[in-house]
């Protein structure tokens, strides 16, 4: 028997709507709610196309009221079903937080195992365009911190279905971020890079494996989402340089893998990590842990980070753009790192 | 819709069930605790939440439901997940927070989950609601004439999960039955400082559904609403609110020195226990003998006591076992 892939080039918005397709298909439990995730196909497109194959019963355009669709879901997934809900930025989790982290996050937890949440709530990331701070958060570290979550950020299209479709098929809530400024929206803007390669067929990306992007000997960047290009674009001015840096997409908070991370540095002897979620209590300082607390002597300079300060997303552009992580940083951090010893 | 011999009996059994769990789960409690309260100690550390008085809005709405259809419930669950047939002693063993209960002692009180029967709570107000109309719209998409009951306190009336959750269950006309056991106190707060209403079943008339409220604390009453209800529901004609006058013949945990409660109002309201008052009515009725009412009780007391022999009894979970659990594993194939 042959199998023949078809392989085209998606953008994340487009794959994540095929993986929730095909799951669609596969399994009569998937059903898809959120705010215009039906007739529009998702503020950001991941959803478009699902109404007109599933229909309104499977296809749940909801109110505007994400504590009780959120609450929903987890009645959904706890009663057989296999919710996709979608809040449509992550900065609304506060009027619905209490169903993910309380019910959604504890339940199987609180049922010794026997009443799993299959959801997963998919959600958008991430600023640049002048939205300000309620519509421009990343928050990582808010949702990876509380246990009883898996915690996915796609950097492109292929890991975009695989980690959807693994995410659909997992017995626990999985939160799926997706990033802005890789959705592939003509109106937001696109890193190129994120567009990629995709097997029309279904597939998995499993959680808890970082993904080397770039290899290189000097030091180790790590990046998620779009942050991952931020890193690649650095890596590019730095290669002109003489410096060869490794680029570790992580790919999935939870499970982390850290053990990817600490291999790297252990060859490269240098970090840089890059987040444009805030700086302080996140994915940043967990990365950096996890490498000091795998040994001494493992890094040769002390490690930096790339990371949105501690301040609201600012809404003018100057000011916007001053806070945001950009190539230039980063290879100014890189640059530090290997100016010590 | 009236209930039959056999139904009057099964609540009245359930109620005396309850109260005995309760005075019993009162007393085991209170050891070590004392002479100054320590709620850390003693078998059950930890809030004790008890629903003494609340019983006929459990035995009223669960007298008309099924193992497969679900029930959130509160901070106050023990009436509720007695009526709706919680396993006695797993139950037990996890207030216990024994090996042997519900979850493994993950839980205790405030989260009791028996997916046997479809029930669950949470510590939250008002956030089980959601929850119940997802529950209820599941059972509709596989074509199920099953349904779901969220139970809530009058203080959740005021959350905004609850306006949300009965706008949502409207729109989608989601097989689900709202109840509200006002107890007229949030904690310490009367119903009359918190609410801008004096009765909360007119706001089901906000989100186009119907709204009832049953008054006196009465078990019958309570089954004659929540059948209707429930076979509307189950009818597929969607959700209603019903609204319970019952009363809290205890403070809001145990160690709740109620000084905020007016001087002889938990009196008047012991003198009017619903379940001496349904034991009368049952005697008058003929439904049960006296010698039969008696059996019956030292039945409880017995199932009771074998409960909390049962949970004394288990073992105390391994601490390592409390890393068990936080994911399910596997993936669907």
């Amino acid at each position: 028997m042959t199998v023949t892939t078809t392989m085209r080039k998606l953008t994340i918005a487009k794959a994540m709507a095929e993986a929730i397709a095909g799951e669609m298909r596969r399994d009569g439990s998937v059903l898809v709610l959120g705010e215009d995730i039906g007739r529009l196909g998702g503020v950001f497109g991941n959803t478009r196309g699902l109404l007109e194959e599933f229909g309104p019963e499977r296809v749940r355009d909801t109110p505007i009221s994400e504590t009780a669709f959120m609450g929903a879901a987890v009645g959904l997934a706890t009663s057989g079903m296999r919710p996709v809900v979608e809040l449509m930025f992550v900065d609304f989790f506060g009027v619905c937080m209490d169903a993910i982290y309380n019910l959604a996050a504890k339940n199987c937890y609180f049922s010794g195992g026997a009443s799993p949440v299959p959801m997963v709530l998919m959600t958008s990331v991430g600023g640049g365009y002048g939205d300000a701070g309620q519509h421009s958060q990343c928050l990582y570290g808010t949702f990876a911190h509380l246990p009883g979550m898996k915690v996915v950020v796609p950097s492109n299209a292929y890991d975009a279905k695989g980690l959807m479709v693994a995410a659909i098929r997992d017995e626990n809530p999985v939160v799926f971020m997706f990033h802005k400024a890789l959705q592939g929206m003509g109106w937001l803007g696109t890193v190129k890079r994120s567009i990629t390669d995709v097997p029309e067929e279904p597939y998995t990306v499993p959680f808890g494996e970082a993904k080397t992007v770039r290899a290189g000997r000097d030091v180790t960047i790590v990046g998620l989402g779009a942050s991952v290009h931020t890193a690649l674009d650095a890596a590019e001015t730095l290669a002109a340089e003489g410096v060869e840096a490794e680029v570790v997409d992580l790919r999935s908070l939870v499970p982390l893998d850290r053990a990817a991370v600490v291999e790297s540095v252990r060859r490269t002897g240098r970090l840089v990590v890059v987040d444009d979620d805030y700086h302080s209590y996140g994915v940043s300082g967990e990365i950096i842990a996890s490498v000091a607390e795998a040994g001494h002597g493992l890094l040769r300079a002390a490690p930096r980070r790339v990371a949105h300060p501690d301040v609201p997303v600012p809404f003018s552009p100057p000011m916007e753009h001053h806070l945001l992580p950009d190539a230039a940083k980063v290879a100014a951090a890189v640059r530090a790192t290997l100016g010590e010893a | 819709m009236t209930p039959s011999a056999r139904e009057l009996v099964w609540m009245y059994r359930t109620m005396v069930r309850s109260r005995c769990y309760e005075e019993t789960l009162a007393g085991v409690y209170l050891e070590g605790k004392r002479p100054v309260f320590n709620m850390a100690a003693g078998p059950i550390p930890g809030e004790m939440h008890l629903s003494n008085g609340q019983e006929p809005c459990a035995v009223g709405v669960c007298a008309h439901l099924r193992a497969d259809d679900a029930v959130t419930a509160t901070h106050r669950p023990h009436h509720i997940a007695i009526a709706k047939g919680v396993d006695l002693n797993a139950m037990t063993a996890e207030i216990l927070g024994r090996r042997a209960g519900l979850s493994g002692g993950r839980g205790g009180h405030m989260h009791l989950f028996d997916h046997r029967v479809n029930f669950s709570c949470s510590g939250i107000i008002g956030q089980g609601m959601g929850p119940a109309v997802g529950a209820a719209l599941a059972r509709r998409m596989r074509g199920e004439d099953a349904v779901a009951v969220s139970f809530i306190g009058e203080g959740a009336a005021n959350q905004g999960a609850f306006h949300e959750a009965l706008n949502l269950a409207a729109v989608w006309r989601a097989p689900v039955v709202f109840v509200i056991e006002d107890n007229a106190y949030g904690i310490s707060v009367p119903k009359t400082d918190a609410t801008a209403v004096p009765e909360n079943h007119v706001r089901a008339a906000g989100y186009g559904m119907p709204g009832h409220r049953v008054t006196g604390n009465d078990p019958v009453a309570v089954y004659e609403i929540a059948g209707e209800a429930i076979a509307r529901a189950r009818a597929g004609a969607g959700p209603s609110l019903i609204e319970i006058e019952t009363w809290r013949l205890e403070g809001h945990f145990i160690g709740d020195a109620e000084g905020y409660r007016p001087e002889g109002e938990v009196a008047a309201l012991r003198a009017r226990d619903p379940i001496p008052r349904l034991r009368e009515t049952l005697l008058a009725k003929g439904v049960l003998t006296a010698d039969e009412e008696e059996k019956l009780v030292a039945e409880e007391r017995r199932t009771v006591e074998e409960a909390f022999a049962y949970a004394r009894a288990a073992a105390l979970p391994d601490p390592e076992e409390a890393f068990e659990h936080v994911f399910a594993e596997g993936v669907r194939a």
